[in-house]
């Protein structure tokens, strides 16, 4: 009994990993891209939330619900476009313009938001992984959506041009040195504005997975607070997009333990599991922040750190 | 101040309410004053929950002759409340105002119904003390009553009697719920239990999802909830291919496969009677409770996961909460096997408000 209340705790971990990281992901690659330009944009949250009312529409609209995740990246890069732009003018603080973007972006979603809360619109289907295995629990944990599987060719993708590319060798370069930027002949603020779009991109597709794929239904209380998670996972991953995706597993992974624990009858001190994802974050952070690695791997760019 | 409202909009809102009244055959609202309703939600009126649950018995005002309704959303708990309630006052020229959220009633409603002594005011819970202002008010139908009979149809629908519950917090309202579905439940099915899985939130719906889809992976096979919004846990467990029962509003368009039954508010009964009262000059109660027997509570129209034995028996619950049966019947045992309920208790009994226990059947702790 024991034995078999162990594995379903363990299932729903596996399943809490696949089925809630990917938000996390897709707004964590989103940021990475960005800040490794050396802008932060903490206004993603906005994004998340605003493309995950148009995907929302668009696909009530349509039909097709991949139309909705193009139209939610499209929302995305609108705003992502907005933040690059405004932080190119002189003396705009980046932290100040991505707060006001998180406001807007909300603020529009739950405008337009309104008359989509009660439709029902076609959401995505999931890839059965697991109906093989003849047990039902782990046939729920293994449907995959296909946005997970973008989402990890996408930070494999990232990791190998950064290294590997013309290209993501001056985004990691205007992350660094502005100055060697400009003596290279790259305008600093073309790179930033057009990672802080693309990152913007990524984070309106995260919104649309939440909408119309799990939980799978617009409502103004539909993110709590992922975006804002998704930023912090970025330094907890130290600017690394394969480490982005470990991160927001566990945090999916951590988040199932306080549901499951209370499913198999532990359910004295939820509170205390429900905690669980943030209490994780902070061993970690105080773990891997204190190595000198961590100090090297920040973009020397970012005003946080200048 | 003044004490006829004379504003344009208001002489063409009379003067409309004053035709239509005119041109009634029964002659209903004629020779009686006007009444406006403004009522204010905490959330969206679209929620597939307790704030649609009150905006549907508004638009069945609506066309109650004689009867003006305004209406705000999204009002938070702050001195907003006071601000929308004042400009429904003395804008819209309203003569009753519902504050149907917890938080408004002190100091916002309180505060207010002593500034205007001529407006009614009244709240949907049961906070109204007798050193209140006397235009003011408090009403609060026991939903607990409609989740017995959600509980007495999953009894019968469930083949296993294992019923989930998704709660927010462990206060006593929820608590009630979760104990009157499992004493439904084994007043058909003596075997049934109830698994709670608390969420820690009123809204927080991706832990919904995953509460939702744990309660499954446990072997659950009877879904209901109660959250601010059920739509996310309905919705989750028809994918899952579970049966579910509702809260609040009605949630049967999101289940058609496995919805059975759900647990409504009916306040068109009182806001109606408030109408009615205002029309004829009547003093309003100050404090109303009710359920089944004063017809302030419905059960959702059954879907395609009740079963013929479940109907009749969830039909035959109904009428015998109608006549009052109380449904806490002592003894009763709490989940840690302690004697809770000593004797059976009426439907109202104070004794009831303070419930801090879950019953033996239920699986799940408050802590």
């Amino acid at each position: 009994m024991m034995e078999s209340a162990f594995v379903t705790v363990l299932i729903a971990m596996l399943g809490g990993a696949i089925r809630v990281s990917t938000p996390f992901m897709f707004v964590g690659l989103g940021e990475c891209l960005t800040e490794k330009s050396g802008r932060i944009n903490l206004g993603l949250e906005g994004n998340l939330v605003l493309g995950a009312m148009v995907a929302y529409a668009v696909s009530y609209l349509s039909g097709n619900p991949w139309v909705g995740v193009l139209a939610a990246g499209g929302s995305g890069l609108v705003l992502g476009a907005l933040h690059g732009y405004i932080c190119k003018l002189p003396k705009v603080n980046d932290i100040a313009v991505g707060i006001a973007i998180m406001s807007f972006g909300t603020g529009t979603a739950f405008f337009f938001g309104k008359p989509f809360i009660q439709p029902t619109a076609p959401r995505l289907d999931a890839i059965h992984l697991g109906d093989w295995t003849g047990n039902a629990a782990l046939a729920q944990a293994l449907q995959v959506n296909p946005l997970f599987f973008v989402g990890i060719i996408l930070a494999v993708a990232m990791s190998w041009a950064f290294a590997n590319t013309r290209w993501g060798l001056i985004v990691r370069m205007t992350g660094d040195s502005a100055a060697s930027a400009r003596a290279m002949g790259v305008s600093v603020d073309l790179v930033r504005f057009l990672t802080t779009a693309a990152g913007g991109f990524l984070a309106g597709v995260g919104g649309a997975f939440l909408s119309l794929y799990y939980p799978g239904s617009w409502n103004q209380g539909l993110s709590s607070g992922q975006g804002l998670m998704a930023v912090a996972l970025v330094i907890f991953a130290r600017w690394d997009p394969i480490r982005c995706i470990w991160a927001a597993l566990l945090f999916g992974a951590a988040g199932a333990i306080g549901p499951s624990l209370q499913s198999i009858g532990i359910s004295q001190g939820y509170y205390f599991f429900n905690a669980a994802p943030y209490i994780l974050t902070l061993f970690i952070m105080i773990a891997s922040a204190r190595s000198k690695g961590a100090a090297r791997e920040v973009p020397g760019e970012l005003s946080i750190t200048k | 101040m003044s004490f006829l409202p004379l504003s344009r909009r208001s002489l063409l809102k009379a003067g409309a309410a004053g035709l239509a009244a005119a041109a009634l055959p029964m002659g209903f609202a004629r020779a009686q004053s006007p009444v406006t309703i403004g009522a204010v939600y905490v959330g969206p009126r679209d929620d597939f929950g307790w704030n649609q649950a009150h905006s549907v018995a508004m638009e069945i005002l609506k066309g109650v002759p004689g009867v003006t309704v305004v209406e705000e959303e999204n009002v938070p708990e702050t001195d907003a409340v006071t601000q929308s309630m004042e400009s429904m006052i003395n804008l819209d020229g309203a003569n009753l105002i519902l504050a149907t959220s917890f938080g408004y009633y002190s100091p916002f409603v309180v505060e207010l119904a002593k500034k205007y002594p001529d407006v009614e005011f009244r709240h949907a819970a049961p906070l109204w003390k007798d050193t209140d202002p006397k235009n003011a008010g408090s009403y609060f139908p026991y939903l607990n009553q409609a989740h017995y009979v959600n509980g007495v149809a999953a009894g019968l629908a469930s083949p296993t009697g294992k019923i989930g519950f998704v709660a927010a917090k462990p206060i006593p309202s929820v608590l009630s719920n979760i104990n009157s579905v499992l004493l439904g439940a084994r007043s058909t099915n003596p075997n049934a239990t109830v698994q709670v899985i608390f969420t820690g939130e009123w809204s927080l719906p991706v832990r919904e999802a995953e509460a939702t889809n744990a309660l499954v992976d446990a072997g659950c096979d009877v879904i209901t909830c109660h959250v601010d919004s059920p739509k996310v846990v309905i919705e989750t467990a028809e994918g899952r291919g579970v049966k579910t029962l509702g809260h609040n509003a009605s949630q049967a368009p999101l289940a058609p496969k496995g919805f059975i039954t759900g647990a409504e508010y009916k306040w068109e009964t009182i806001y109606k009677g408030y109408a009615d009262n205002i029309a004829k000059g009547e003093p309003l109660p100050n404090f109303m409770v009710g359920g089944y027997n004063n017809d302030m509570l419905r059960n959702t129209a059954y879907g395609a996961g009740a079963t013929p034995e479940a109907i009749k028996a969830a039909d035959a619950a109904i009428a015998e909460l109608v006549k009052g049966t109380p449904i806490y019947a002592g003894s009763l045992k709490d989940n840690t096997g302690k004697v809770v309920i000593d004797k059976s208790y009426d439907n109202y009994d104070p004794f009831l408000d303070g419930m801090n226990y879950l019953l033996e059947g239920v699986q799940g702790s408050l802590t």
